[in-house]
């Protein structure tokens, strides 16, 4: 079966959805973001979603599941780069995705994780704590 | 009278990736905007995958339709499954007796200018939606 590539950089991982997923796919993706944030103990998600063209409540939900999934094993999620069209659809649809953050293109997401990334290490450093 | 008319099975997550693809390349052809064609995939999406999940598999028809001067397309989405008892309950935002987001009746009415449903417990379930230029 086919697997959306997921790149390590430093210690985020980056992921651009670039084909128009079944259902499978989507959730393999799910699950590999999860073995592959613990496996490297990343900070950051970045997922590019530019290439696609509808957003519905499946890959909405899939969306949110990484965005709680990564939190829990203490990594922050940005998604970048969704369409106005496919914002507007989503909203009608019903589907406000609280509690995922997202930024305008990549360059801004990553700008985004690394002010989350640095700010809780900072929090460490007052706790005495070094990386 | 349909303009062009075309029925498609759906039976697998990869026939309602297709069957999204036909929704968009028709609802270019009468050059709904964007917005209007991203609205028409989603609802497409959304009501393919209650086909197939919860009806079992089925087929989607896909029209081009005609009113006047008015262009639009026209899409039914027919499966032979267990039906829905409730449909009042069904198209509440939320509900689910699956585990998705209970997002798909609800939504694709909202997102189509027409939407009508039939359903026969034990029997099967038939959604059409229309959108218009
Ligand atoms: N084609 C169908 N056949 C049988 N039941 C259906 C069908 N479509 C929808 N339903 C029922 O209506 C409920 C709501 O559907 P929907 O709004 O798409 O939410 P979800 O698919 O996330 O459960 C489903 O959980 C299911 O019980
Ligand atoms: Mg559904």
């Amino acid at each position: 079966m086919d697997r959306i590539p997921i790149l390590k950089v430093g210690d985020c991982l980056l992921v651009t959805i670039q084909v128009d997923m079944h259902d499978e796919l989507a959730m393999s993706l799910q699950e590999d973001l999860t073995m592959q944030i613990a496996k490297h103990a990343s900070r950051g998600v970045l997922i590019d979603i530019s290439s696609l063209e509808i957003v519905d409540s499946f890959i909405g939900r899939m969306l949110a599941n990484i965005a709680a999934m990564s939190r829990v094993l203490d990594a922050q999620t940005v998604v970048t780069g969704m369409q106005p069209a496919v914002a507007i659809t989503l909203v009608e649809l019903g589907m406000s995705l609280p509690g995922i953050r997202t930024a305008l293109n990549v360059e801004r997401g990553m700008e985004l994780l690394r002010e989350f990334i640095g700010r809780d290490a900072e929090a460490e450093d007052v706790d005495g704590a070094e990386e | 009278m349909a303009l062009k008319s075309e029925t498609y099975t759906i039976r697998s997550s990869d026939d309602v990736v297709r069957v999204r693809q036909i929704a968009r390349a028709w609802a270019s052809e009468i050059k709904l905007s964007l917005v209007d064609q991203t609205k028409l995939v989603t609802a497409t999406s959304e009501l393919a995958r209650n086909t197939l999940e919860h009806g079992g598999g089925g087929a989607m028809t896909a029209e081009m339709v005609e009113n006047g001067i008015r262009r639009g397309i026209k899409l039914t989405f027919t499966d032979q499954g267990p039906g829905i008892a409730n449909l009042e309950l069904a198209l509440q935002d939320g509900y689910t007796t699956g585990n998705g987001m209970g997002l798909g009746l609800s939504g694709s009415k909202r997102l189509v200018n027409e939407f009508d449903i039939k359903s026969e417990p034990g029997l099967g379930t038939t959604v059409t939606i229309v959108r218009w230029k």
